[in-house]
């Protein structure tokens, strides 16, 4: 057992990377800060909007910034001396390296499916001592005793795996924010040991 | 042949089979998945090639869009 200060000393001299700002990536960046983690490395190129409101965190009134400003000023509301490192970029195999390999973790927090299988790939193969935090299968609601966390290697992916986003599928805010929250939890387990 | 697939322990009648015949026989029918074989990287372009045998541990990983 450890007291939540001997949890910090650990955890304020680590570096998070999380690809995605989206509902994963926003939500798992809160939760990481609030626990103590050092460091964020977060990456993405997209802009707030309205669609984004039903599960990401964000506010109305930033609707039209780009999301790595938005969650910087979300973020030091709640830590005004968290260290952060916000890139504006689309995440590719050709700045995995330069955005990651300082990273103690790296989370996957994509949208879309082809994107996560890159990202894992790409670590697998040129970084495979870095544990990679993936997220498949979190939309719609219900099920959410289905959610779960597969591990192979240093590889977690948390989620159903099998609830798809579409039209008629949505993700909300309750299941990604589970989702989020796993692998957020999961990153912590990486860092401080497994459970007592 | 014995394995564990997905961490669950399943037997089939061939000695060795491979990704690819395994997918087929279990329908995994995902179009983005994410294949490990004795916790190394398999890719896609591998699938018909890499051979699964006794005893290995072969996770097949669903990568759903979300997030």
């Amino acid at each position: 057992m450890s007291t939540f200060n001997q949890i910090r000393a650990i955890l304020s001299q680590k570096t998070i990377g999380i690809a995605g700002a989206g509902g994963l990536g926003s939500n798992c960046a809160v939760s990481l800060l609030r626990s103590g983690v050092g460091k964020l490395i977060i990456a993405d190129f997209d802009v707030v909007s309205d669609a984004n409101l039903n599960r990401q965190f964000y506010f109305h009134d930033q609707i039209g910034e780009r999301k790595v400003d938005a969650l910087r000023d979300n973020l030091l509301r709640i830590c005004p001396f968290a260290s952060l490192q916000m890139h504006n970029v689309k995440v590719t195999p050709q700045n995995i390296s330069l955005l990651f390999s300082t990273c103690d973790v790296v989370v996957e927090a994509f949208d879309l499916a082809d994107q996560k299988q890159m990202l894992i790939e790409f670590m697998l193969e040129n970084h495979p001592d870095i544990p990679v935090v993936a997220a498949s299968g979190l939309a719609g609601w219900g099920g959410t005793d289905l959610l779960r966390i597969q591990k192979s290697g240093l590889l977690y992916i948390c989620g159903d795996e099998t609830e798809e986003v579409s039209e008629e599928n949505p993700p909300l805010a309750p299941k990604v924010n589970i989702v989020s929250n796993l692998q957020a939890d999961t990153v912590l387990g990486i860092l401080l040991g497994e459970k007592q | 042949m014995k394995i564990m697939l997905n961490n669950r322990e399943e037997h089939f009648d061939a000695q060795t089979l491979t990704v690819a015949q395994i997918m087929e026989i279990k329908s995994f029918t995902f179009r983005m998945l994410v294949v490990r074989l004795n916790d190394t990287l398999i890719k896609k372009e591998d699938y018909s090639s890499a051979s699964v045998k006794e005893g290995d541990d072969l996770k097949i990983i669903h990568l759903v869009s979300g997030g």
